[in-house]
């Protein structure tokens, strides 16, 4: 619907008023404007700081792992016979995904900023365990929110949470997932604007948090284009990511965005399928609207009111998406597919059959697309696939699925 | 030009008390029973109506409007039907103001430029749309004001006086103080720490400070209504429907009648405000 014309460089935005295109902005209450102004103002320092660079380097390295590996996954590519497929190991660092790049810098702006106390929403459960790793490292307490329903079916991740000394709050208003979470977590945030940090797990919510999620995760991109150089001697023909509310695929997608030949796919968990209701492909069924700080594509109704979507993968289980991916998609900068819950769980299984991995069913839908894509494709060309995180969470549902008991 | 909220509120200026604004939520539990709450209000003391659209992710209310919000999706209420709401109540007033409230998606998707032609031929005087700071103003605010329709802005504990002027630039009808840092339902503060916030922001404008957040009752509506030109209660009406609908959602008595009743006792409240404040 939107075809804005495409600009000399994908890499520039947000402007100041943190538009992407006419994606992003500042949908908050007024209550919570003067905290994400002076939120933006401490980023601004912050990320022009070497002091704050080099702390951010130092835990990424001795804490979180960091850099994570560039894995040729070669029985998978010669199954497949096609592209050579690599993934970007993201599931190898500290707490199982790449969750912890961005709390960990996140952390650091709220200790700068003299905060008292964390809150954090969860879907999977994936980043409230991060948050609450960081927090216990830096010894805030912390207050997690998170969906009734995803309370009852990751249990051990809110465990994992308790351990790590959070308390977890679970949301039985609405529908109990994570866009009920993230209600109840702003709901926290403007009756405790005084001491509250409001650490936000992907890059969406009102500015500046698209933009300090997407730089925190970009990591993620710059080492893997200096990876493959290395490598292969060449960029990649294709970068693949699954798109939940997008943090891992933009922080992938990022620093390729200006390299013209390689193609950028991001993949939408289509679910049961986009012709009802049951998927989570906002950019690809939904429509653009505001939620959440936003404005971006969502799921809605005719008359406006939020869609509960489904996914397989509850880490991609929101009506929306991070509005950066909206203006991407809207320039054609990248494309945006849906891979059903179906073709994830097959993809699940084969990498861990032939690499002895076991993806994240996030990221077992970008396997997926890679999987249909590879045969296509010769034997000298490069896929990149995030593999955003480890499945071991994942176990319990993936069981479920094929019928078995564990 | 002047609307219906600027003339109400002038006229309770001159008779020296402050207005009593009145929330309920649009369609809860169902079209017809809530156009008899907003029929009985004016008739029990109410001086501005808020009708509040539903939202499916009301993010600054607390669990009284969500569940309200809820309950009136259930029952089929649209933003299209909200308008005929406002339509239907013209027929017999067209004095009582009506301020719609709610969140933005809904607007922004029935088409902004469509909205506010409805809503002026709905007779609608104010909108009040939480998720619109003054950052957003071209989005809806700005086209409102030309159209001709008051753009209420929330002021907040928070809203320091470096940055009141640029809340209050573009609004218009009146300034809604939120109590405090919090959702809709929450506990009202010390009302001292209130006359103090409004008193502030008469510093800042001419235009009337009504205050919202907390007021649940005739003794608090008169404790505010002593420093605020008007008073601000949702959660305690949103209530007093919830109380008569039975586990089923049918209503086990009549909603605007338990509305009434309320209503005309926070009426009472806010008019000996300003005696009480005197004596």
């Amino acid at each position: 619907m939107n075809q804005p014309v495409a600009p000399n460089s994908f890499r520039t935005g947000p402007d100041e008023q943190g538009m992407f295109g006419i994606y992003g902005g500042r949908f908050v209450a007024e209550t919570l404007m003067p905290l994400i102004l002076d939120l933006e103002k401490h980023w601004n320092e912050a990320k022009n700081d070497p002091a704050f660079k080099a702390e951010l380097q130092a835990l990424s390295t001795h804490y979180a792992g960091r850099p994570s590996k560039l894995y040729y996954a070669e029985n998978l590519s010669k199954h497949l016979g096609g592209a050579k497929i690599y993934f970007k190991r993201e599931d190898l660092n500290h707490t199982g995904s790449h969750k912890i790049n961005n709390c960990l810098g996140q952390i650091l702006l709220a200790k700068r900023m003299g905060r008292k106390r964390i809150i954090a929403e969860t879907g999977a459960g994936q980043h409230g365990v991060a948050s609450a790793t960081v927090a216990a490292r830096f010894g805030f307490p912390c207050v997690v929110y998170m969906g009734a329903t995803d309370v009852e079916r990751q249990k051990p991740n809110v465990f994992r949470m308790k351990l790590l000394g959070a308390e977890v709050k679970a949301v039985s208003a609405g529908h109990g997932t994570l866009k009920d979470a993230m209600n109840e977590a702003l709901r926290d945030w403007v009756t405790n604007v005084e001491d509250t940090y409001y650490l936000i797990g992907t890059a969406a919510g009102p500015h500046p948090y698209p933009e300090l999620v997407r730089e925190l995760q970009s990591v993620i991109g710059r080492e893997a284009r200096e990876q493959i150089l290395e490598q292969e001697g060449r960029l990649p023909d294709v970068v693949i990511a699954a798109v939940g509310g997008g943090s891992n695929a933009i922080g992938i997608f990022h620093p390729f965005l200006d390299d013209k030949d390689v193609r950028i796919i991001g993949i939408e968990a289509g679910g049961r399928g986009l012709d009802g209701i049951e998927h989570c492909a906002s950019m690809n069924a939904g429509k653009p609207g505001v939620l959440h700080g936003n404005r971006t594509y969502l799921l809605q109704n005719d008359d406006g009111q939020i869609l509960d979507g489904h996914s397989i993968s509850a880490g991609l289980d929101y009506p929306g998406v991070g509005p950066e991916h909206s203006w991407l998609r809207d320039t054609g900068r990248v494309e945006y597919l849906p891979i059903l819950d179906d073709e994830a769980l097959e993809a699940f299984q084969l990498t861990t059959q032939k690499e002895g991995i076991i993806p994240a069913l996030e990221s077992s839908h970008a396997i997926a697309h890679a999987m249909k894509l590879a045969p296509t494709m010769s034997k000298d060309q490069i896929i990149i696939v995030n593999l955003s995180g480890r499945g071991d969470k994942d176990v319990h549902t993936v069981a479920g699925m094929m019928g078995m008991e564990i | 030009m002047t609307t219906r909220i600027d003339r109400r509120m002038a006229k309770l200026k001159a008779e020296g008390r402050p207005a009593l604004v009145t929330y309920f939520m649009g369609g809860d539990p169902d079209y017809e029973t809530s156009l008899r709450v907003m029929k009985a209000l004016p008739k029990a003391g109410s001086d501005v109506i808020e009708l509040g659209m539903p939202f499916s992710d009301p993010m600054a209310d607390g669990p009284a409007i969500q569940a309200a919000a809820l309950r009136s999706l259930k029952g089929g209420q649209t933003l299209a039907k909200t308008l005929q709401m406002a339509s239907e109540f013209r027929k017999e007033d067209d004095e009582t103001p009506i301020v719609l409230m709610g969140y933005y998606n809904p607007i922004y998707i029935y088409g902004t430029e469509r909205f506010l032609a409805d809503a002026k031929a709905a007779g609608i005087d104010g909108l009040i749309v939480v998720d619109l700071p003054p950052e957003m103003d071209e989005e809806l605010c700005i086209p409102a004001v030309r159209a001709g329709i008051n753009f209420i802005r929330l002021a907040t504990p928070t809203t320091d006086d470096k940055r009141l002027p640029k809340v209050l630039e573009n609004t218009s009808g009146f300034v809604y103080y939120v109590s405090m840092t919090g959702i809709t339902g929450s506990a009202l503060p010390d009302t001292s720490k209130v006359a103090t916030a409004v008193d502030r922001i008469k510093q800042h404008t001419d235009l009337p400070v009504c205050v919202g957040f907390g007021v649940k009752t005739a003794e608090q509506a008169r404790a505010i209504g002593a420093s605020a030109d008007g008073v601000v209660v949702g959660t305690a009406i949103v209530n007093a429907v919830a109380n008569v609908l039975g586990p089923d959602g049918k209503t086990v008595a009549d909603p605007a009648e338990a509305v009434a009743t309320l209503v005309t006792g926070l009426a009472q409240g806010a008019r000996s405000a300003r005696l009480a404040a005197a004596q």
